[in-house]
């Protein structure tokens, strides 16, 4: 375990920064709420483990043409940039997709494809998604699952799916297993996904933070290991 | 300082028109451009090389540096860039040496990449090996221009007996080459062992990035001991569109720029030219902005400007190469020579590589006796184990 004086955040070396991204399209969104929520519940646990929770909420519509216009050429927003590198440093990722045709949503995809392979390895992330009808929850484990098991990260056991009744409806008020509204069980399920997630998070060591906009620091290889192979001296 | 202009040699339709010239046509335009940078004042022509529409960028750019030669008098003839890893190094050293005499010296080279990923194959050749071949034909290519018989044996090309690449280079002396990467520390890493120049192609990459690049290449130069890190040699692209009148270059330059290659039908002319080095405008906000490239780099020796794609009429290409001559380049000289830091070297040229290596001063690779380098070798060598 490192002291708090090896930590690179010298002046806050009990924060832990969770990057929140939400791909809604909409202003306001069910998915930016619930990744919202997401966040809060992890904050307070957080908190309630004496860690100082830092959020950085994303909203990938704000970004749409910038993750488009860096696909297609080289070039890469001030923006976009900002919120790539705070993603690629985060001690956690809340990751939050509307369901679109059986998936998650092409924005949501693009994002992630312009984030470094190796940069969040082993980095907790929680995911989450909504959808029209409750029957897309499975989308979380056939879809976003494998997205994130591809970065290396640690997925968290239990997604959230939010459908549309789930934020409260007038005729299904009433959950028959316990009598509980479907929007009181959806902010339990929240509430345990922030729990668990901020274990996870705040058993690890915190991860080394760059200056703001500082581009990741470039790897040398000596010439004479390029030139001969990895035992040259 | 020198200055030039550097060519991809796209074939794009001028979209007031919808139509793109011949590539006869805009062949014979690269060389009316060339001389026209010439005698506008520029010291340097360099051709981009490409295997594929709609770039007429010839194939093996000795060919057209070799008219060029013969058609000017004392351009600077050089590549942006020479593909090192799909070319075959004993021909490149064949060539460019061949070009070296024709020209009297009046040329250099940059060794490339490339950003076209399906050339590979079509050169037998496989992208994932990329970086490594860079490496090892570069390393080829580099003896077969100092030791006169070459026995070598590599990964990628047959082996080599005792062989001789010929012509020698002109003097004996070998052509300068600088090595241009946008984003791999690699390349940087290994202009610097060679105490070649580095050539960062800016013009589609945030200044944070070509800042580190520079830095990487500069640290490691001082490293390999062939001079102080402000003294090891850099070359930046660059990209203006001017008219008297910035609202003017604005409104005629935006229908070539939406089109564009490359990065056309992406970011909007505002946000490119906020995020890269594109400049529309006056002539004196194109001093002003390439004057910033050195608070980025530091002292540099040669500045390129891309001035005669997406599908610019040819009249108007040697309309900014005037702009460029009368307005932008004297000033540029003038204000770039205020406070440059002592002992930073002009550009290497034939004269002065010839010079250098009669001095005996010529770069070691891997770094003489007295760098850093060397000394961490014999640390090394001494700290392993006996066998």
């Amino acid at each position: 375990m490192k002291t708090a004086f090896e930590s690179t955040d010298p002046f806050t070396p009990d924060a832990r920064h969770i990057a929140i991204i939400a791909a809604g399209l909409s202003d306001p969104s069910s998915t930016s709420l619930l990744a919202k929520q997401l966040g809060q519940t992890t904050a307070d646990a957080l908190s309630a483990r004496g860690h100082r929770p830092e959020l950085h909420h994303f909203e990938l519509r704000t970004v749409a043409t910038d993750i488009a216009d860096s696909m297609v050429t080289f070039s890469r927003s001030e923006q976009l940039s900002e919120m790539i590198n705070e993603v690629e440093q985060a001690d956690g990722i809340i990751a939050v997709s509307p369901v679109f045709k059986a998936s998650y949503s092409g924005l949501f995809k693009s994002f992630w494809d312009l984030v470094d392979n190796e940069a969040l390895k082993d980095v907790p992330v929680q995911l989450g998604a909504t959808g029209g009808s409750p029957r897309h929850s499975l989308v979380i484990d056939t879809a976003m699952r494998p997205l994130f098991s591809y970065l290396r990260m640690r997925v968290m056991p239990t997604g959230v799916y939010a459908a549309t009744e789930d934020w409260g409806s007038v005729d299904t008020t009433k959950n028959p297993r316990d009598h509980e509204s479907n929007a009181a069980y959806l902010d339990r399920r929240i509430a345990h996904a922030g729990q668990d997630f901020a274990e996870v998070v705040a058993r690890l060591d915190p991860r080394p933070r760059r200056a703001p906009l500082q581009p990741k620091e470039l790897e040398v290889i000596p010439f004479d290991q390029l030139l001969n192979g990895p035992d040259a001296s | 300082m020198q200055f030039g202009v550097f060519t991809i040699g796209d074939i794009t339709p001028d979209p007031h028109t919808g139509k793109a010239p011949s590539e006869h046509q805009r062949i014979k335009d690269t060389i009316k451009i060339a001389q026209h940078a010439e005698q506008a004042g520029f010291e340097v022509f360099a051709t981009g090389q490409h295997h594929n529409p709609p770039f007429v960028a010839p194939g093996n750019p000795p060919v057209l540096l070799a008219y060029l030669a013969a058609a000017t008098e004392n351009l600077i003839l050089s590549t942006a860039t020479t593909l090192i890893t799909t070319m075959d190094p004993v021909r490149l050293a064949e060539d460019y040496a061949y070009l070296q005499h024709l020209a009297g010296g009046r040329m250099d080279l940059a060794m490339g990449r490339g950003n076209t990923g399906p050339v590979y194959p079509w050169f037998g050749k496989d992208i994932r090996q990329g970086i490594p071949l860079a490496v090892e034909n570069y390393n080829l290519l580099y003896r077969l221009w100092r030791e006169t018989e070459v026995s070598w044996e590599g990964r990628f090309r047959t082996p080599l007996q005792q062989f001789t690449a010929t012509p020698r280079p002109l003097d004996d002396v070998p052509p300068f080459v600088w090595h241009g990467s946008i984003r791999s520390p690699e390349i940087a890493e290994q202009a610097a062992y060679y105490g070649d120049g580095f050539f960062h192609n800016n013009i589609f990459w945030n200044k944070e990035h070509v800042i580190q690049m520079v830095q990487l290449y500069r640290q490691r130069y001082e490293y390999y001991g062939h001079g102080k890190a402000h003294q090891a040699y850099v070359a930046l692209g660059g990209q203006a569109f001017m008219r008297e009148k910035s609202q003017d270059a604005w409104n005629e330059f935006r229908p070539y720029f939406d089109n564009a290659p490359v990065y056309g039908h992406g970011p909007s002319m505002e946000d490119f030219t906020k995020m890269t080095p594109l400049t529309v405008g006056s002539p004196e906000q194109v001093i002003e902005r390439t004057l910033e490239f050195r608070d980025w780099v530091g002292d540099y020796q040669r500045q390129m400007f891309l001035v005669d794609h997406a599908g610019l009429p040819t009249k108007t290409v040697l309309e900014q190469i005037d702009l460029f001559g009368e307005k932008v380049l004297p000033m540029l000289r003038k204000e770039f020579a205020k406070g440059r830091l002592e002992g930073v070297p002009e550009a290497p040229t034939h004269d002065f590589l010839k010079a250098r290596q009669a001095a005996g001063k010529a770069p070691v690779a891997g770094g003489g006796e007295g760098s850093q380098a060397f000394l961490d070798r014999q640390k090394a060598n001494e700290e392993a184990p006996k066998k």
